[in-house]
């Protein structure tokens, strides 16, 4: 069971404890943890322990070290990787090693970090359960028999079963902050455009986002330290200056933050009473460390999910074009031409979430019926971003719910696609503006599942959340408890 | 063929190559010939994760060639893509340009063919930047039916100009695509090598037949991927006696058949229909949404604007007024670009014989290009350079035989004049050590002094070619006038 990241580095730098023996514990917690929670995907023990010991080395000679020198960070395997393979637990993409290092993770070695290995995820990102992939199930490390949520779900469940003190999650639609919150973890989708999305195989371009996992903001900060900041291979990436998010969580003097409720939010249809209970709370939690509360509406928020689920489909529908069984992928064995060369390796590669969103997007851009569907969403989504540029102006961060419910038990959802997109109901928001949103945990319910809450606030404002969400955690110790191992 | 009077109406789609030294979207080499898929990366290559990075020169230039084609560049462009599964187009759809194309509505104005006088005004609707797929390579041989594909074309930024359906024969067409050629050329644009693919056409063509006083119009044909000049005419010609064949023979017409996609088998001479498949394809364009709007500030047009210069046809008669060269030597130049006509101007001025210079261009410099596959631009021999040495000729101290030997030297190895001749060893010939030379010749040979005085001037030739033996920096012109002295001096 490790330490947090910052006890790690402590340990290190008063020569308590070596980067080698760091990684042989994270991998020995793996290797226990895996047959319960299967959060990961593939890990390399002599992979692992050869980067280790190259920090310890670089240690020894008094070569200066990376800001994450020894930490051990698991990587969702969405994400490219030169050195494993990268699945994004697609059929589609069994053992596939790009030729390249994603910028994030080009970012991880140059700070010196260890790459562990590649965390279990819903197939292409796509799935709030992390049920739908081609490498088995991950369990919530709370109790093994409900989902730890999705798409990021090995992520954080590497986090919460203290296989790692760090993970790198990607947030489409929630995909982070909805599996911290079932994981009883922090998780932070960053402003889009803030991390470069390099190296990411695409899920929805114009959604995805890159953001850290741990147990603290404080932690997630130090993560957000190494991986942020412009880069030139992504156009959209932004250029703005990095601040250093972790002096942001030095403070919790929250005096003069105003910060807006969504009590709209909390009122919706199907929130869990002890969800609605936590949000409550931690609006007095915030109350108590100097905030001003104010309540705020985003007015389009039932559009939402509809729009999601036009948008993104959409642009997976794009992206996942290039896995036809010719240049990338699966090729089917049982086709004669061209043409059924390409329906049978797609068929057989992708599983079912895959094929229906593919289906919807291909349906939504298709000859008359983009206006409808496609152009409409593009329309909304400027609503939703206005309403939020609205209630930014009357409020420095939202407070509500990450999820109506905490963890549901693995299958519930599986056959009832409009359940699980309704997992989505509070997160999605946050993708459609492009704003910086966070999960932190706040609770348990009365059979000891975690519960989140979800900061949000104006583009590039991270190091407001990490600060808030750092002075959050000074004042409650949910961040703290650890599910029995 | 017809016996109704029919019009044909044509509209071309024209993709020219521009002429970046790296990828529309990374910084991969666009140079033709290499080794296939080692001009490639994880971006062209479509790899999983990969993300394309406009290329700011391939705006610029399709932002001139528009400006020569009076097309208006609006203040915002943006990127779509264009999906569909194709085995040479990896990322399974392709970067383009949809609804806000980056130039609109220009005109190119041709010699009408018909009547030398007369000028025709040819539409252009829009101008609009892609990215280029692959190419499939079909080995049929021995029935193994073995494809390869060859991505380095992958990501070349491919300008496509669209014309409105405002020609009206072939021959139009042929007059269109030279004069587009000569412009993109001229401008730098691109290289327009149409065996190198850079240069294709689609041509789309239907015929209005008039069946006394009522107007019938053929289903459009689009003829794809036509990759010389000969073949779009060749295919025009076919097509306008096909489509009304087909009239004749079933009535279609395009209320009852519409649009068509056809191929042209430039073996057998003829169109053929594709599949219907490829007909019906539903694009599915969206805003790509890797890369953000492109905005460009009018200054930015008109700084481009200024640096457009003259016209092709500007410069073709300011050549042939200010150095008399032939129409058809004025042409040669022109065809080769704006750089070329700049590097005539400084080797003409230079050596102040605009037809020596252009000679020189035509045949020596031209031909080394071609050897050394490279451009002007990149040519070791400097136009100041080739102009000395031309001075040089023509002031005689050399002769064109070591002037090409020294041009030689120079292409090969760069450096001055100067330097070559030294490096080469030619030197200036005393002529007190000439005429002891050619006296002793003549000594040596009574035959050829005996038929010059006979009046067989040509006789001399053959010492010159001995001259030449015995002492390599020997000028033809001066053992000429020294022998012919020393003979009607004896
Ligand atoms: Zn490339």
């Amino acid at each position: 069971m490790l330490d947090s990241a910052f006890e790690l580095l402590r340990q290190q730098a008063d020569g308590e404890v070596s980067a080698v023996e760091i990684a042989g514990q994270a991998i020995d917690a793996i290797e226990a943890s895996q047959k319960l929670h299967n959060a990961y995907t593939h890990i390399d023990r002599e992979l692992t322990l050869a980067a280790a010991k190259k920090i310890d080395q670089k240690r020894a000679a008094g070569e200066p070290l990376g800001a994450l020198a020894g930490v051990p960070v698991a990587v969702k395997d969405v994400l490219c990787t030169a050195d494993m393979p990268t699945t994004c637990s697609s059929e589609m993409l069994r053992g596939f090693r790009p030729p390249y290092d994603a910028t994030v993770v080009e970012r991880l070695r140059a700070a010196d970090a260890v790459i562990v290995g590649k965390t279990n995820m819903d197939e292409f990102a796509m799935g709030g359960s992390t049920e739908t992939g081609a490498f088995g199930v991950t369990t919530n490390p709370w109790d093994i028999k409900r989902t730890p949520g999705g798409s990021s779900g090995g992520a954080t469940a590497a986090v919460a079963a203290q296989t790692v003190p760090l993970s790198l999650g990607t947030d489409t639609g929630g995909s982070i902050r909805q599996p911290s919150a079932f994981c009883g973890v922090t998780g932070l989708k960053p402003t889009y455009g803030r991390v470069s999305r390099y190296g990411l195989v695409a899920f929805a371009s114009s959604l995805d986002q890159i953001g850290p996992i741990a147990w603290s903001a404080k932690e997630c900060a130090l993560l957000m330290n190494t991986i942020a900041g412009f880069e030139k291979r992504d156009s959209t990436s932004l250029y703005t200056e990095v601040p250093d998010y972790v002096a942001a969580t030095e403070s919790d003097d929250m005096r003069g933050m105003r910060v807006g409720v969504l009590r709209e939010s909390m009122e919706a249809d199907g929130v869990d009473p002890a969800v609605k209970a936590a949000v409550a709370h931690a609006i007095g939690v915030f109350a108590e460390l100097g905030a001003e509360i104010v309540d705020v509406d985003l007015p389009h928020r039932e559009y939402w999910v509809p729009t999601y689920y036009v948008i993104a489909p959409s642009e997976a529908s794009s992206n996942l074009s290039r896995y036809d069984g010719a240049h990338y992928g699966h090729r089917s064995s049982a086709s004669d031409n061209l043409e059924a060369m390409y329906c049978k390796s797609r068929a057989e590669g992708f599983g079912e979430e895959v094929k229906r969103r593919i289906m919807i997007g291909t349906y939504a851009l298709s000859e008359g019926y983009a206006d409808q569907y496609y152009n409409q969403a593009l329309k909304v989504r400027r609503l939703i971003r206005g309403d939020y540029d609205a209630a930014f102006s009357q409020a420095d961060l939202l407070l509500g719910p990450v999820t109506p419910t905490p963890a549901f038990e693995l299958g519930a959802k599986l056959d009832d696609p409009i359940q699980m997109y309704l997992c989505d109901l509070f997160t999605v928001g946050a993708n459609l503006a492009g704003v910086p949103a966070m999960s932190l945990p706040a609770g348990f319910n009365d059979d000891g599942l975690p519960l989140g809450i979800q900061i949000q606030a104006p583009a590039l404002e991270e190091a407001r959340l990490l600060f808030a969400g750092s002075a959050f955690q000074s004042a409650t110790d949910y961040h703290t408890k650890r599910p029995r191992g | 063929m017809a016996e109704l009077p029919t019009t044909t109406i044509i509209g071309l789609e024209v993709h020219v190559q521009l002429r970046t030294k790296t990828k529309l979207f990374c910084g991969c080499s666009t140079k033709f010939g290499g080794a296939p898929n080692t001009q490639v990366c994880p971006v062209c290559l479509g790899l999983p994760g990969a993300l394309p990075v406009m290329n700011e020169h391939a705006i610029e230039l399709a932002i001139r060639a528009g400006l020569a084609l009076d097309c208006d560049i609006p203040p915002m462009t943006k990127w779509d893509r264009k999906q569909y599964f194709y085995p040479d187009l990896p990322k399974g759809y392709q970067i383009s340009q949809f609804d806000l194309p980056i130039c609109v509505d220009g005109v190119l104005e041709i010699d009408d063919p018909a009547d030398p006088e007369q000028k025709r005004k040819i539409h252009i609707t829009r101008a609009h930047l892609e990215e280029d797929a692959g190419k499939s390579m079909h080995d049929e041989a021995a029935g193994s039916a073995d494809s390869r594909i060859d991505l380095n074309r992958c990501g070349t930024p491919l300008l496509e100009i669209v014309s409105e359906p405002d020609l009206r024969t072939a021959e139009e067409c042929l007059a269109y695509l030279t004069k587009l050629k000569e412009t993109m050329v001229h401008l730098g644009v691109s290289d327009c090598e149409m065996q190198e693919g850079s240069l294709r056409v689609d041509a789309n063509v239907n015929l209005e037949i008039d069946r006394h006083g009522e107007v019938i119009r053929t289903p459009i044909v689009e003829i794809k991927n036509m990759n010389s000049f000969r073949n779009v005419a060749s295919a025009l010609q076919y097509e306008v006696k096909r489509q009304y064949g087909e009239w004749e023979e079933h009535g279609w017409t395009i209320q009852t058949k519409g649009k068509r996609t056809f191929g042209w088998n430039d073996v057998k001479e003829i169109t053929y229909p594709q599949r219907e498949k490829e007909e019906s394809a539903d694009y599915r364009y969206f805003p790509c949404p890797d890369l953000l709007p492109v905005r460009i500030p009018r200054e930015r047009v008109e700084e481009i604007r200024q640096s457009l210069g003259e016209t092709p046809g500007e410069a073709r008669t300011r050549l042939q007024k200010q150095y008399g060269i032939k129409e058809y030597d004025a042409d040669v130049i022109v065809s080769q670009g704006r750089a070329m006509v700049e590097y005539f101007d400084t080797v003409a001025t230079t050596c102040d014989d605009g037809k020596r210079a252009s000679s020189w261009i035509q045949q020596d410099v031209l031909r080394t290009l071609k050897e050394q596959n490279t451009d002007i631009e990149s040519f070791a021999v400097e136009a100041k350079d080739l102009g000395e040495l031309l001075r040089k000729v023509i002031q005689g101290e050399l002769t064109n035989d070591r002037a090409r030997d020294v041009f030689k030297h120079l292409a090969e190895n760069g450096g001055s004049v100067d330097s070559a001749i030294a490096s080469l060893g030619i030197e200036a010939v005393d002529d007190s050590e000439m005429e002891s030379l050619v006296q002793s010749l003549l000594d040596a040979n009574p035959k050829v002094v005996e038929d010059v005085k006979s009046g067989n001037q040509k006789a001399i030739g053959s010492l010159i070619g001995q001259a030449k033996k015995q002492n390599r920096n020997a000028n033809p012109q001066t053992v000429r006038e020294i022998a012919l002295r020393l003979i009607n001096q004896s």
